[in-house]
């Protein structure tokens, strides 16, 4: 029997070299001849450009080019493609990698100074005079579709992009058989990528040679490739793009930028490789985030709490541009009905531009807000009916028996959405016990008796993963019994080299560290998708077990005819195949790898092709649905609004785990995202669309003296949409946490009458709604 | 013309001499000056402490402080936290068995900070650990296995002596 390392909580291979210093980042890259460059940025959120003159930065010595739009020239002058074109949008706007005579948010790039060094690039950006006329800016998603608001684009017809809209079910006939409706408006912000690695780029230009060489910090090398070619309207066979350690992604780095085009063509234009390192207030005003959604919702039920619809509207704000398509949109709504079973289901949102940096999906992309509504609406009800809040969930969840379990949604490819397995009330079991829910009123008590007021919250949530179409691998045994094994997913800190080796190490039978691994090179490996959406544990992980599987049948064929046995009695462990019962006949994989690399006038085994090696793209059939429940306990200081974090318990179920470890990893640092997002991370702007928020003293990220320890326990419920059981883990600790945590806040400050209609809640917020509370109780 | 002085430190243990810029910060002058690229630049304004070193054998932010301050002091990163033949400290084995790092971006920095907390706090509680690393951002783990590598580290390392 072959080694198990499925399910093993096998240390990471990628380790040792990074906590040595032995990273490769991008920034840690340097060429003979490198150059470095500086984008400047517009400096107000909507203005004309009337002029640029450059002359005064490219004299300043070490100085090599001031560029602009107007010197990139005819053939690429036009604006970034839509990554992904969909029909609900109205007004397609993308922009261009360097303002053409207009900008539409503060950071839109408008030159590139490229120099000897960085410091230099930086310096002169000071001396590039550029002529502006400010034109008035749209900021707050809420008013921004009013008659008289200013449009973020000179050339739009308002500041709707476009619309769209989840509905199944009988939403009528839900709300008119109902005992009672109750309806609900709150604002969701989302933060920005706040990776510890900023976005970078180095480009390199051969055009005699490899072509055009792009090592980015990204999730999605492929995406890029296409999206580069196809702008500088050329084959992808010349453009190669490496995504080198990644450290941290989360969703803004999955997307193409204007910087990744504009620094291709400075490299271009000058023949000599050019760095850009994106700085942190950079990253503030130019990495795309996720931002404000506005939910207004209304929920029928019984006055027993069983939920028979949901209605309402969502105002989406999109920033200045729409790089990514409806992602963000589409996935805020695909969550609907969250982990319950709602007959009906009618939410249209607005898609809405203002002249704030361009949106993207950040870690759970909408899925966190789509939760976080359908969880408030069930805590509505809780609250409106006195019934218990996990009670409430309890009599609503989509039952074992139902599965698979078709909501009515629709996935983002069109797919009909379809809880393929899992048992959400088992799941909200565990949790309750971790976090002695039970023993809660009697702790909430006794801490009332000393002054101190705790609360706690309950949510639970279902996530989309696992989404298509497919992630490769091709597994190949070279002549000295190193197995290569490439793929094209990138990895930004998710362990993709150790999940991958254990998976193919337990298929072929071969050590974990006789696997080379690489990955998102697009000139090693044919085609890939990219790291988003907790996607490529349920695609790498079955293209990596059938392409080992394959290289393991075809190397058994050949030693049972080299060793002259039946394959039946033959076994692979430690890369030397075995016969079983006869300990000294053997050959090794690399020996039977030799025989199918011959080289000349040798000849290839009659009935093999060549080289011991396999390519799949088996993934998943569907997208597997992972859930999760979570509990909060919290205490709040009802005199200063300061939130503690006192117990964070988690139960998940993402199928069956290749490495617990690395699950637990994701969780933990799932739902400090997600706590990030509850109570910390708010990117603020003024009215005239200035960025306040733009440095990590203005900014709040979670440190670890505010967070809790969070404690989780798992079920695995295998998927049967894939051959391993798996499904995604990257996003399930995020999606839940905020609204867990906002229910307990207002379960300890119940006696103020204190309902949270915004996230994050700060304390300055809470202190107010507190004496709001207290006053009209006054009364 | 840019204004230089020649320094003279030690990093990780090796005597080394440069002509720097007098605004270079140490950081980028370790990782662009003396390659070595362990040593992170995360928010180049002082609070995620990626870039943490350790200047005679003190936890400090490389991005606060110039190159041409760290003459005649001895110069510790990452690169420099391993046994001379490879073995990695016990803190560094730590984060490996508890999952310390996922993209290992801060990791240079938890390590030094952490290096020399642990030198200085060799008893720590799980509270005291926390309040060491407040000055490192992490943006992957959630801290927990970091802060669980840490006490983890501290036991070995009182075992070891």
């Amino acid at each position: 029997m072959a080694v198990r390392y499925l399910g093993a909580e096998v240390q990471r291979m990628e380790d040792p070299r990074l906590l040595t210093g032995h990273g490769r980042y991008v920034d840690d890259i340097t060429m003979e001849d490198i150059l470095h460059a500086a984008f400047l940025r517009a400096p107000m959120a909507h203005a004309k450009i009337r002029s640029i003159d450059g002359s005064r930065a490219a004299a300043l010595p070490g100085v090599h080019r001031v560029i602009t739009h107007g010197d990139l020239g005819e053939k690429y002058s036009h604006r970034m493609n839509q990554l992904y074109p969909a029909p609900v949008i109205d007004q397609n706007k993308t922009q261009y990698p360097l303002a053409k005579d207009e900008v539409c948010y503060v950071g839109e790039a408008v030159a590139i100074v490229v120099a000897d060094s960085r410091a230099i690039a930086e310096d002169a950006l000071a001396l590039v005079d550029v002529d502006y006329e400010v034109l008035p800016a749209v900021v707050d998603v809420m008013t921004a579709l009013e008659d008289d608001a200013p449009l973020a684009h000179a050339d739009t017809k308002s500041n709707l992009m476009g619309q769209m809209r989840s509905s199944f079910g009988d939403i009528s006939d839900s709300f008119a058989k109902a005992d009672h409706v109750f309806s609900a408006a709150f604002m969701q912000h989302r933060g920005g990528c706040h990776s510890m690695e900023t976005r970078g780029v180095i480009a390199r230009d051969d055009p005699w040679g490899d072509g055009l060489t792009l090592w980015t910090s990204a999730q999605s090398p492929y995406l890029i490739r296409r999206a580069l070619a196809t702008w500088l309207g050329e084959s992808e066979e010349r453009v190669r793009v490496i995504a080198p350690d990644v450290g941290g992604g989360f969703g803004p780095k999955a997307g193409f930028y204007p910087e990744e085009a504009a620094i291709s063509l400075a490299a271009r234009i000058l023949q000599r490789p050019v760095k850009w390192i994106e700085d942190r207030r950079e990253h503030f005003v130019s990495t795309t985030t996720q931002r404000d959604q506005h939910w207004d919702l209304e929920v029928a039920c019984t006055s027993q709490g069983k939920i028979l619809g949901l209605r309402g509207k969502v105002t989406h704000e999109n920033g200045a541009y729409i790089p990514y398509g409806i992602l963000l949109p589409n996935s805020s709504l695909t969550p609907l009905p969250g982990a319950y079973s709602i007959p009906a289901i009618d939410v249209t949102v607005d898609i809405v531009f203002t002249n704030t940096v361009p949106n993207s999906p950040v870690r759970g992309a909408g899925r966190p807000c789509g939760i976080y509504a359908v969880e408030r609406m069930v805590q509505v009800v809780s609250r409106e009916l006195g019934i218990d809040p996990a009670e409430v969930r309890r009599r609503n969840y989509v039952r074992p028996d139902q599965m698979p379990y078709e909501t009515g949604a629709k996935l983002r490819g069109g797919d009909p959405c379809i809880y393929d397995s899992g048992d959400y009330e088992a799941l909200l079991d565990k949790v309750l016990e971790l976090s002695d829910y039970n023993g809660f009123k009697e702790r909430q008590v006794a801490a009332r008796a000393e002054g101190r007021y705790l609360g706690i919250g309950v949510s639970s949530c279902i996530e989309d993963t696992g989404m298509g179409p497919y992630e490769g691998t091709t597994v190949r045994v070279e002549s000295s019994g190193k197995v290569a094994v490439r793929t094209g997913a990138a990895s930004q800190g998710q362990g993709h080299h150790t999940m991958i080796a254990m998976i193919v190490a337990e298929n072929l039978g071969v050590k974990p560290e006789d696997i080379m691994f690489e990955s998102a090179d697009t000139a090693k490996f044919s085609h890939g998708v990219g790291t988003i959406g907790s996607r490529v544990a349920a695609n790498v992980g079955p293209s990596a077990h059938d392409a080992a599987f394959q290289v393991r049948e075809k190397a058994l064929k050949l030693a049972a005819e080299v060793l002259e046995a039946s394959e039946a009695d033959l076994d692979i462990e430690g890369g030397v195949v075995r016969v079983n019962g006869a300990p000294d006949v053997s050959i090794s994989l690399g020996e039977l790898a030799v025989q199918l690399t011959p080289m000349s006038a040798m000849r290839v085994p009659t009935g093999f092709d060549p080289v011991l090696e396999a390519t799949s793209f088996d993934g998943s059939s569907g997208s597997p649905i992972a859930c999760g429940s979570n509990v909060a306990e919290v205490e709040v200081d009802p005199g200063t609004g300061e939130v503690k974090i006192l117990r964070y318990s988690v139960a998940h179920d993402c199928g069956v785990m290749i490495n617990p470890m690395v699950v637990h990893g994701q969780i933990v640092g799932g739902v400090v995202h997600g706590i990030g997002n509850a109570l910390f991370e708010r990117m603020i702007y003024d009215d005239q669309g200035q960025p306040l928020t733009t440095n990590y003293g203005e900014y709040l990220l979670p440190l670890a003296t505010e967070m809790p320890r969070v404690d989780v326990t798992h079920m695995e419920t295998p998927s049967p949409l894939n051959s391993l059981g798996v499904k995604g883990a990257g996003e399930g600790g995020t999606i839940p946490a905020a609204a867990a945590i906002v229910a307990a806040i207002e379960n300890a400050l119940a006696e103020f009458n204190v309902e949270i209609d915004y996230y994050p809640v700060d304390p300055q917020m809470l202190t107010e709604l507190i004496d709001a509370g207290a006053a009209q109780a006054a009364e | 013309m840019a204004d230089t002085r020649d320094i003279e430190l030690t990093v990780n243990g090796e005597s080394r001499t440069a002509r720097v810029e007098t605004r270079t910060n140490l950081g980028d002058f370790l990782r662009h000056g003396l390659n070595l690229t362990g040593t992170h630049m995360g928010c180049e304004h002082g609070v995620c402490g990626a870039c943490t070193v350790m200047v005679d054998g003190e936890a400090v932010r490389s991005c606060l402080m110039l190159a041409v301050q760290a003459n005649g002091h001895e110069v510790t990163t990452v690169e420099g936290l391993a046994e001379d033949d490879g073995t990695l400290s016990a803190l560094q084995e730590a984060f490996w068995k508890h999952h310390g790092l996922q993209c290992g971006f801060c990791t240079p920095g938890m390590l030094t900070s952490l290096s020399a907390f642990l030198r200085d706090n060799p008893d720590p509680s799980e509270r005291d650990v926390r309040e060491a690393i407040s000055g490192n951002i992490c943006r992957c783990t959630g801290y927990q296995g970091i802060v669980d590598a840490a006490l983890d580290a501290a036991k070995a390392m009182q075992k070891g002596s």
